[in-house]
């Protein structure tokens, strides 16, 4: 399989800001990337300049090998595109914008199918303007895949929708996948992308500052799985004093690192023979959630002491 | 040009168009209400006073100005002087607009002073049948009040009335008025959308969103001409038929009305395009739109004819683009001077031509 999105060095300025700043990732064909971020991190930016609709300042990038700035024209027959912002002409139906599309784009799909496959048909004959804000998304993505695009870029589909409306999408977004297409979302729900990516990357003030599965992510800048012990402080010191186990408190609640098979139940042994009351024990383990949460966490504190800084 | 995307296209100007009432209101029914308007408010004033054209050949004698004067009097008719050579009087009569005229004979005051009959010639148009008959009583009035005065009554009167026939059409206001008033909408209901469709699909969105499709820009604004050329057919055929059913407007319908309908709304398309385009946001874009619209509004022979304005103001109509469209339509549908009428359609073609070409150059679908 190859590759269907490239980017090298990829650096986009405005005016006083560098809103993507020497980028790189790599998007396989078939597979679902997740672009994960902040508001403000970049990642429409660096969408719009895969989509060809920006230029971009530094880089290289390549979209099923082509320039999608300079092969705009040819590159958008092979590419569907949801904007952030999905608007379309007020007074026309989805039944009739899927025909529209179709014309221009020169294809032949069944236009019902087509709102079938984003749940949409009961809604085939409404005017947009008359269309929740989850039945546009829904009529973006339907749109997009009338030219049977091979790549389609989603950016924040779901942002702003309710919980179910969101699932609906995500059934969209795994079924296009199953159909072999390459699909790049970008999305500020950790879940969104826990669920859906082959691959994420995330991306704050330009950067990226993790890559990889969600799991390698985890594994890699999340804290180990941990034991969660209900019980008093005092347990943690003797852990640490006596056992000679490192032991933190959270919230109120003793943790220990797991490392390996046996860690658990020596622990417990520990516990046992502290003679410390105690109420009971979970295992938990980071999030993406919670690793983005602290990446982007570290990074803004950064920013706030050396904004601070005299 | 792609035949199936240009026909995509224009189904959803089409289908948006029919599906909003306020842009329906004012390119079809907005027509009838001008022309109703328009047609009382001309028809309500209608010529108590019959303008009349009158050459003195009597060298302004005492007893021609007695007669002028007592035919002032009757108020019927408001005289005018003029000067015509006597054997195009009639010709000039029809070409300055006049549908009756009066000579008065030279040696009018010797023949009246020795009772020798002499006759004045009065001019009228049958076509116009109140303005003849009432510069007809007018002079009828005077002339025997001359005679009662001049002679016994058993005598031959001394003074008769030759009366003539001007050939020239007879033209009411409502037959300005029609071409006019397409002229009007021809310019108003493409520009003042235009204006406001180019700034808001950009502020919307959705000219982005049609950048990443096929659709090339000239195929986008082919299709919104081509509605409004549909659109145009069919308010000027509203309006005709309005203002024929209702005030018995004179229209010459022919073919050559066609290029005009056509023309005018490639014209106002394009322009009402670049101007949406070179502003930015949809409230500038209402402003530069009414700048352009506004003086073209009045003073293209919309309302009030060109040739009524002051000098300096038909210099001013005749650098608006909608003057052509007008004096076009007017030489086609009143005149019937094909010569005038394609120098008009020439000039609006070039116009409309160039335009379109700065709008397609001008317009971008986004903005990087
Ligand atoms: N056209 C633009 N001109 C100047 N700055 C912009 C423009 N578009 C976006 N930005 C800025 O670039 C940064 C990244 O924006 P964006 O890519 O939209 O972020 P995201 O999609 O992740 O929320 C933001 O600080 C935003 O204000
Ligand atoms: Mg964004």
């Amino acid at each position: 399989m190859g590759q269907a999105i490239e980017v090298h060095g990829l650096v986009k300025q405005y005016p006083g800001l560098t809103a993507v700043d020497h980028i790189d990732f790599q998007v396989a064909s078939g597979s679902v990337f997740a672009f994960l971020g902040p508001n403000g991190a970049g990642k429409t930016t660096t969408t719009e300049i895969l989509e060809g609709l920006r230029n971009r300042t530094e880089g290289d990038v390549r979209v099923l090998d082509l320039d999608p700035w300079k092969e705009g024209r040819r590159l958008h027959r092979k590419i569907g595109v949801i904007p952030q912002d999905f608007r379309f002409f007020e007074k026309i139906n989805p039944r009739e914008a899927i025909e529209y599309y179709a014309a221009l784009f020169g294809t032949d799909p069944d236009p019902m199918e087509l709102l079938g496959r984003v749940a949409l048909e009961d809604k085939a004959d409404s005017h947009y303007d008359t269309l929740s804000g989850g039945q546009k998304q829904k009529l973006g993505l339907a749109l997009a895949l009338t030219n049977n695009p091979e790549i389609c870029f989603l950016d924040e589909p779901t942002t702003g929708l309710d919980p179910h409306a969101r699932r609906a999408i995500w059934a969209v977004i795994r079924r296009l996948r199953s159909e072999g297409r390459t699909v790049f979302l970008t999305t500020h729900y950790l879940e969104e992308a826990e669920l859906l990516a082959d691959h994420t990357a995330i991306i704050n003030h330009g950067k990226i500052i993790a890559a990889g599965t969600p799991g390698e992510i985890i594994r890699r800048l999340g804290r180990p799985e941990r034991l969660v012990i209900e019980a008093p402080p005092s347990l943690g010191t003797y852990l640490q004093d006596q056992a000679g186990i490192p032991a933190e408190i959270h919230d109120g609640k003793v943790e220990v690192p797991l490392r390996a098979k046996g860690d658990a139940l020596r622990v417990l042994n520990a516990v046992a023979s502290s003679g410390i009351p105690w109420e009971g024990f979970t295992t938990a383990q980071d999030t993406l959630e919670d690793v983005f949460v602290r990446l982007v966490g570290q990074m803004d504190d950064g920013a706030l002491k050396s904004e601070a800084a005299p | 040009m792609n035949g199936r995307r240009l026909f995509g296209d224009f189904k959803v100007v089409v289908l948006s168009y029919r599906r909003n009432p306020v842009a329906l209101f004012f390119s079809l029914f907005f027509p009838i209400i001008l022309i109703v308007l328009f047609g009382y408010i001309l028809g309500g004033s209608g010529s108590v006073t019959t303008p009349l054209a009158v050459e003195n050949l009597d060298h302004n004698s005492p007893a021609s100005q007695a007669f002028l004067s007592a035919l002032n009097n009757t108020t019927l008719v408001q005289i005018t002087m003029v000067n015509y050579p006597p054997s195009e009087f009639a010709s000039q009569l029809g070409d300055n607009g006049y549908t009756s005229g009066l000579i008065i004979p030279d040696g009018f005051q010797a023949n009246y002073t020795n009772s020798t009959p002499v006759n004045v010639e009065l001019f009228t148009n049958p076509q116009d049948a109140s303005g003849a008959g009432i510069s007809e009583e007018a002079v009828q009035g005077v002339v025997t009040a001359f005679n009662l005065h001049a002679a016994c009554p058993t005598c031959s009167p001394i003074i008769g009335i030759t009366p003539k026939n001007v050939g020239s059409q007879v033209y009411k206001e409502i037959d300005y008025l029609i071409p006019g008033l397409i002229g009007f909408t021809i310019l108003t209901s493409p520009m003042f959308s235009m204006v406001d469709i180019a700034a808001s699909y950009r502020k919307d969105g959705i000219f982005r969103e049609l950048s990443l499709t096929p659709l090339t820009k000239a195929e986008w604004l082919t299709s919104r001409i081509v509605w409004y050329v549909l659109l145009t057919f069919l308010s000027a055929a509203i309006m005709i038929g309005a203002g024929v059913a209702l005030f018995n407007a004179h229209v010459e319908l022919n073919a050559g009305l066609l290029p005009f309908l056509v023309a005018g709304p490639f014209l106002f398309v394009s322009i009402g395009m670049l101007a949406g385009t070179v502003a930015r946001t949809p409230e500038s874009a209402a402003i530069i739109g009414n700048i352009i619209t506004f003086p073209m509004m009045f003073l293209s022979g919309t309302f009030f004819a060109v040739s009524l304005f002051p000098p300096w103001l038909q210099s001013v109509a005749k650098i608006l683009p909608l003057y052509y469209v007008i004096d076009g339509m007017n030489q086609v549908m009143l005149f019937a001077n094909t010569t005038r009428a394609l120098t008009d359609l020439a000039v609006v073609m070039i116009i409309a031509v160039v335009f379109f070409l700065l709008a397609i150059r001008f317009f971008t679908w986004r903005d990087e």
